[in-house]
């Protein structure tokens, strides 16, 4: 496809390039899907799908970003820190947990709020960063996407959000669940507004996340093989005392049940929301 | 601008009455047993003590009908009002009956059905938060748990009637939220309304789900913290050692609540209304400092 060499010139750039994602352990690694060892170039080359098995290894926000726009981007909101509302401690105080979060991903939380072109077309994205405690939302995660929403009804621009968490951030409390209503409110003004939301449901989305802006879009997209479900698998196996069937919660299990719009490969995802987009919007001028 | 200053200057003054009232201020844990205590009046008892010529309305049109959640319409001190409550069970088979409070897909879209028809005839909306969360079971992922709150949540959101809700025992998470999107929301003074349940929070942090009543602290989940935290609009006192101590003061207390919210409400127009609903929760949880750069 074109749209590969169209991304190459893009992997240097965007505001936070520099965190790319290669591992330096070994030329080689095995597949989670097939036990198969690959080459851990090939896996760069193919969106860090495996070319044997095409099982989608989960990637990081920056790399998500760079996989859908044209090529720099620009950031908005980066600089809101969590102020621990409850004073939250557990096996060490929520704050400091945040300290090495922070430290560890460059992120000041568990998003990246940004804008740009993807294939021509301006429109705001939102990722979540699995690695940062669980991708999971509190208030500046919330307050971050809610932003963006209301800059998209504002600029009139597509918003897209694509989610990798587990969902609410426990250690904000109720303040955490509360953002699930905020953001969800902000999409019904995106939605008055007749304005396009896809969202792109990737490996994990659960809990409070589908329970809210995950589920919302015009388009609900999966990437292949990603959990999503609302409740934690082994909540519901202690609930029901019996075993989970085989692909439960996988996207292909909601595309079946009806919660999909759609499952899309990794190396087509950029060229089907263009086209989404081109229908929603009508063609870029 | 004015009934609402009036709205925060009351939910204060009660909030320091309830404080004032429990020099002992009782353990969050000591709450949560209260919240979940086997003899805590549940949905249909304050309906039954608020709504005169309730007609329970049943199903979603769809798949089933949910007895996790009743929804109906009445008569609130003379004016038509919608209630929608989630519903616990008693003894065994009701409990059984009700799932334990814990809802399915059918019973938030049933929930939203007959919040629609509200709208549509524009009567107000009371919503009853009580349950441990939503049902986690296969039928329920399978019929879209995750889908039907989030629709709600978005829905309720530019629902064009004034809406009231109330958390009465247990708000357990996104199951509570599901209904919890409103005009003014209140708590029992002891309720809980919490993002996960202790059990679950000390599961994760201390593997060990004893330990809930460290979580219990931890989580910030009593009506005196949410209202702390700007996430509620004030606390219903509960009489003597809890609202099963006194069940029809406690429906009075929360009928006083409720009559003075709705008559707020009912001043506004339907924009003014939608309007402030969206700023209420746009402004919950601001707990970040910004720099710039
Ligand atoms: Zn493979």
């Amino acid at each position: 496809m074109a749209w590969f060499t169209r991304q190459k010139p893009a992997r240097e750039q965007g505001s936070a390039g520099e965190q790319h994602q290669v591992r330096t352990e070994g030329l080689w690694l095995k597949c989670d899907g097939c036990r198969q060892v690959i080459w851990r170039k090939a896996l760069i080359e193919s969106l860090q799908v495996c070319p044997k098995c095409d099982y989608h290894f989960r990637i990081d926000a920056v790399n998500r970003l760079k996989l859908l726009f044209d090529g720099p981007w620009e950031t908005f909101d980066a600089g809101l820190y969590s102020t621990n509302p409850l004073g939250f401690v557990d096996s060490k105080p929520y704050s400091e947990r945040l300290a090495g979060m922070r430290k560890a991903t460059g992120l000041s939380d568990a998003v990246i709020s940004a804008g740009g072109t993807l294939a021509g077309r301006p429109v705001y994205i939102c990722v979540l960063e699995l690695k940062f405690i669980g991708g999971s939302v509190g208030a500046v995660v919330g307050e971050v996407v809610t932003r963006a929403i209301e800059r998209a009804v504002a600029q009139r621009r597509p918003m897209i959000i694509a989610s990798a968490s587990g969902g609410m951030r426990m250690q904000e409390g109720a303040v955490s669940l509360m953002q699930m209503a905020k953001i969800s409110a902000a999409l019904m003004r995106l939605d008055e507004a007749r304005l396009p939301y896809i969202s792109l449901l990737t490996d994990p989305t659960t809990g409070g996340t589908t329970g809210s802006f995950a589920m919302l879009g015009d388009l609900n997209i999966g990437e292949p093989g990603a959990q999503i479900g609302f409740a934690g698998p082994r909540v519901i196996e202690q609930t029901i005392r019996q075993k989970l069937p085989e692909g439960f919660q996988r996207a292909e299990f909601l595309l079946t049940h009806g919660f999909l719009d759609a499952i899309v490969r990794r190396p087509e995802m950029k060229s089907y929301i263009a086209a989404a987009l081109d229908f929603f919007c009508g063609p870029l001028q | 601008m004015d009934s609402e200053q009036t709205t925060d200057r009351i939910a204060a003054l009660e909030a320091e009455l309830a404080a004032a009232r429990q020099v002992q201020a009782a353990h969050p844990w000591q709450r949560v047993q209260l919240a979940r205590h086997p003899k805590r009046p549940h949905s249909l008892d304050y309906i039954q003590r608020t709504i005169s010529g309730f007609q329970e309305l049943h199903g979603d049109r769809g798949i089933a009908d949910d007895p996790a959640i009743v929804a109906g319409m009445g008569f609130f001190e003379g004016n038509p009002i919608v209630v929608v409550g989630q519903q616990k069970g008693r003894d065994t088979k009701q409990k059984l009956f009700r799932n334990f409070g814990m809802p399915k897909p059918e019973g938030y879209r049933k929930a939203l059905r007959i919040m629609l028809m509200a709208e549509k005839f524009g009567r107000p909306v009371l919503t009853l938060l009580d349950t441990p969360g939503a049902y986690p079971g296969i039928d329920a992922e399978e019929r879209g748990q995750a889908e039907a709150i989030a629709v709600n949540l978005r829905e309720m959101s530019r629902l064009k009637t004034p809406m009231v809700v109330v958390c009465i025992g247990e708000g357990g998470s996104g199951g509570a939220l599901a209904l919890g999107v409103g005009d003014r929301v209140f708590m029992m003074e002891n309720a809980v309304y919490s993002v996960i349940s202790p059990e679950s929070c000390a599961a994760i942090i201390w593997r060990d789900s004893s330990k809930g009543e460290l979580a219990a602290s931890a989580l910030k989940l009593t009506a005196q913290d949410l209202l702390r935290l700007g996430l509620i609009d004030g606390i219903i006192p509960e009489p003597g050692e809890g609202a099963h101590t006194d069940v029809d003061q406690a429906a009075e207390n929360l009928k006083r609540t409720l009559r003075a919210a709705l008559a707020e409400l009912m001043a506004l127009s339907v924009e003014a209304l939608v309007e402030a609903r969206y700023q209420k929760f746009r402004k919950m949880g601001n707990f970040f400092t910004e720099v710039a750069g």
